[in-house]
């Protein structure tokens, strides 16, 4: 009987307990996250380097602008104005004073600090969360100070991969074809820049036609394609030294130079007899190895970042559209069925997706679709714009983009455009003159 | 024959001079590109418990006193019984049938009270059949079965008239649709990885948050589930900003412990 009413009062007792509230969050929102890059706090103590370029009191907010215009052009972060902060840089510094920022509504905070030490920059960053009142970050750099612009583009990179969970895109190059004068007599030059348009440089001296620049995958080199006397010539050309090199004439048509992910082989289409198709050639013996061989026109070669496949675009179905081979050539399949004409088939770094132009009804779209050819996204249409290529993180592209003429032959223009993978984020890149062929650097600083 | 020679000689050397000045390839100078510059990574974190500055010190102090006095006055008691108030007043016949129910309220217990009457002269009936023995311990198991069930009705209905285990659908949309206005769904997360943080809540009745606690931590250093990391900190940034969370007014029992799922997986993937 006692045996009885204890169960009763246990049964009692777990009436009274509840089953745990399972709530399920499967949205939230896409708003820009709002953060404070103060600006970074300049020791006054430290020699001034540079007296006719940038003084130390100067670089701290220099170097946190640069951070503030990079997080903001990507579309994901919201950076407060400055003028909202009530917490000084050299006391943010040391320890942010969280009921501060909470009140600007800043919900992640950058701080820094930026001396001189022996003739070296030494930059130190913080992240901050302001809400958990925590770091989540904190960093030194040391370099020569010419280089502070590449410090804030190293920092903009190391909070962009905090917050998102993904490697940055600033601390990059773009290189291009720069075009200057009348359409019918352009000259067009090989530039390159860093990826906030910054530090423009020019490769060539604008004599010869050059096309299609494309980085290797450490960054230094860039295979392009330029005509000498009417024959086209694919070069390689060393960044840092300036040395160039002629890889090969080729005959008839040749497009578009690619080189394989392990920076080895340069892949590309070229005509013999009258038939484009697709080869690679072997950089250190020089051998030519034919890809595909069909009736039909192959060109605009793409490796995937593992080096198994290949997209290409082909009109062996009647229309041009884009295939997926291995890279021995094998396998061919087609993965665009879609209404229109596809071209310039780019494989993203993340290997996931394959970047495209298409043509559609006299309008020109730049898109992406996965490696199958599933998931078709059209991500921005005009008049005409095309080669698209990919950011280092597989979250950007870049294209360029050409404004119609008018009846006076007049208002041309070729601009550098950006798209994120959301299709909302589209920005022009800023570029002293036209500018076309854009190709996307690797990450500098890994 | 030697003047021919030196001609020749001399027009080769203008030819060369010529070429060696215009020919591109040749007078190239190196190109000026900044060089790539090896950046010294220094991790820092550790240095970081920096002492405050005597200023901000006080700043801060005063501050969380400000705090305290701030969390004091949230703790004071919610207006509950003006909420319980009807909003209008109520009909005649209204208040006819709110005593109605008041009066089936007061009867509950008796009718309770003849179920389990019932449920003991049936045992009563079973006890005493002779012809039936091995039926009857099975049967007196039977019984003992049905009175803890009653016992429970029982005990529910003198509780708290039976309430609902989880959120009525009305409370869970409201608390969905706030946190959905509070969390920002990191963009660059791998969509093809599971994407699902589960946070264990404590919460206060006011619904500010006492405890909360990632169920899958260990998650976070594994190999290549960098990103989770990253997840689970925007889910608890979520909750953080949300705070206090809109939680019902009454049934505090029911909901002080509250697991959310954060899952991304359905956004991104699209």
């Amino acid at each position: 009987m006692k045996i009885i009413k204890f169960l009763i009062i246990i049964l009692i007792f777990q009436s009274k307990a509840y089953a745990l509230i399972e709530v399920d969050i499967t949205r939230g929102n896409l708003n820009p996250l709002p953060l404070a890059v103060s600006p970074l706090y300049s020791d006054k103590n430290s020699n001034l380097f540079s007296k006719k370029t940038l003084k130390i009191d100067e670089l701290g907010s220099e170097i946190s602008l640069i951070v503030e215009r990079n997080l903001k052009q990507t579309g994901l972060f919201n950076p407060l104005s400055k003028d909202a902060f009530l917490q000084k840089p050299d006391i943010a510094h040391l320890k942010p004073r969280f009921e501060d920022w909470n009140l600007i509504k800043a919900q992640a905070l950058i701080t820094g600090k930026v001396e001189v030490v022996e003739g070296k920059l030494r930059v130190e960053f913080r992240l901050w969360d302001v809400l958990a009142a925590k770091e989540m970050l904190a960093l030194a750099f040391t370099t020569v100070p010419t280089n502070w612009r590449r410090v804030g583009h190293i920092i903009s990179d190391k909070v962009y991969q905090r917050l998102t969970g993904e490697k940055g895109y600033f601390d990059t190059r773009i290189i291009y074809v720069s075009e200057e004068g009348p359409k019918t007599k352009r000259i067009k030059k090989l530039a390159i820049m860093d990826q906030d348009g910054f530090n423009l440089k020019y490769l060539t001296l604008g004599n010869e036609l050059v096309l299609t620049p494309r980085f290797n995958p450490t960054s230094q080199m860039v295979t392009y394609l330029s005509y000498f006397k009417n024959l086209p010539r694919v070069y390689l050309l060393d960044i840092e030294t300036g040395v160039q090199e002629v890889v090969g004439d080729f005959p008839g048509m040749t497009f578009a130079p690619r080189f394989s992910p392990d920076g080895k082989k340069i892949i590309m289409s070229f005509a013999t007899g009258g038939n484009s198709d697709i080869y690679t050639m072997d950089l250190e013996n020089r051998v030519v190895e034919r890809i595909t061989n069909h009736p039909s026109i192959d060109t605009s070669p793409s490796y995937s970042p593992d080096g198994k496949y290949i997209c290409f675009n082909s009109d062996r179905s009647g229309y041009q559209q884009i295939y997926v081979m291995k890279s021995d050539g094998s396998n061919v399949k087609r993965i665009s069925f879609g209404n229109g004409l596809y071209g310039t088939p780019v494989w993203s770094p993340r290997g996931d997706l394959i970047a495209f132009t298409k043509l559609h009804k006299g309008k020109f779209y730049i898109g992406v679709m996965r490696t199958d050819g599933k998931g078709e996204r059209l991500l921005t249409e005009n008049y005409y714009q095309e080669a698209p290529s990919w950011s280092p993180n597989g979250r950007v592209l870049i294209f360029y983009r050409e404004t119609k003429t008018d009846e006076k032959g007049e208002g041309f223009s070729a601009k550098l455009w950006s798209i994120d993978l959301t299709g909302y984020n589209e920005r022009q890149v800023i570029t002293k003159t036209d500018a076309s062929d854009p190709s996307w650097s690797s990450l500098l600083s890994n | 024959m030697y003047k021919n020679l030196a001609i020749s000689s001399g027009l080769h050397l203008i030819v060369i001079i010529i070429g060696t000045i215009s020919l591109p390839f040749l007078a190239k100078k190196p190109i000026d590109v900044p060089p790539i510059v090896s950046i010294e990574l220094i991790q820092i974190t550790d240095k970081t418990s920096i002492p405050f500055a005597p200023k901000a010190k006080k700043i801060i102090k005063k501050v969380k006193a400000k705090e305290q006095e701030r969390v004091v006055s949230e703790q004071a008691p919610p207006k509950k019984i003006k909420k319980e108030k009807p909003e209008a007043v109520p009909l005649p016949d209204q208040e006819i049938e709110k005593v109605e129910k008041i009066k089936e309220k007061k009867q509950n217990p008796e009718k309770i009270e003849t179920e389990v009457k019932q449920v003991s002269e049936f045992e009563k009936k079973e006890l005493f059949d002779p012809n039936s023995i091995a039926k009857l311990i099975d049967k007196s198991k039977e019984s003992f079965a049905e009175t803890t069930k009653t016992t429970n009705k029982i005990t529910q209905s003198q509780d708290k008239n039976i309430e609902p285990s989880g959120l009525t659908l009305n409370e869970e949309d409201a608390l969905k649709a706030q946190i959905f206005g509070c969390w920002s769904i990191p963009l660059g997360l791998p969509y093809n990885e599971n994407l699902l943080v589960r946070i264990k809540l404590q919460l206060k009745p006011d619904g500010t948050v006492i405890n909360s606690e990632i169920l899958d931590h260990a998650r976070m250093n594994k190999p290549g589930q960098g990103f989770y990391k990253v997840l689970a900190e925007s889910a608890l940034r979520a909750i953080r900003l949300c705070q206090p969370l809109r939680v019902p007014t009454t049934g505090y029992e029911r909901w002080k412990d509250m697991l959310l799922n954060f899952d991304a997986g359905e956004m991104l993937k699209g």
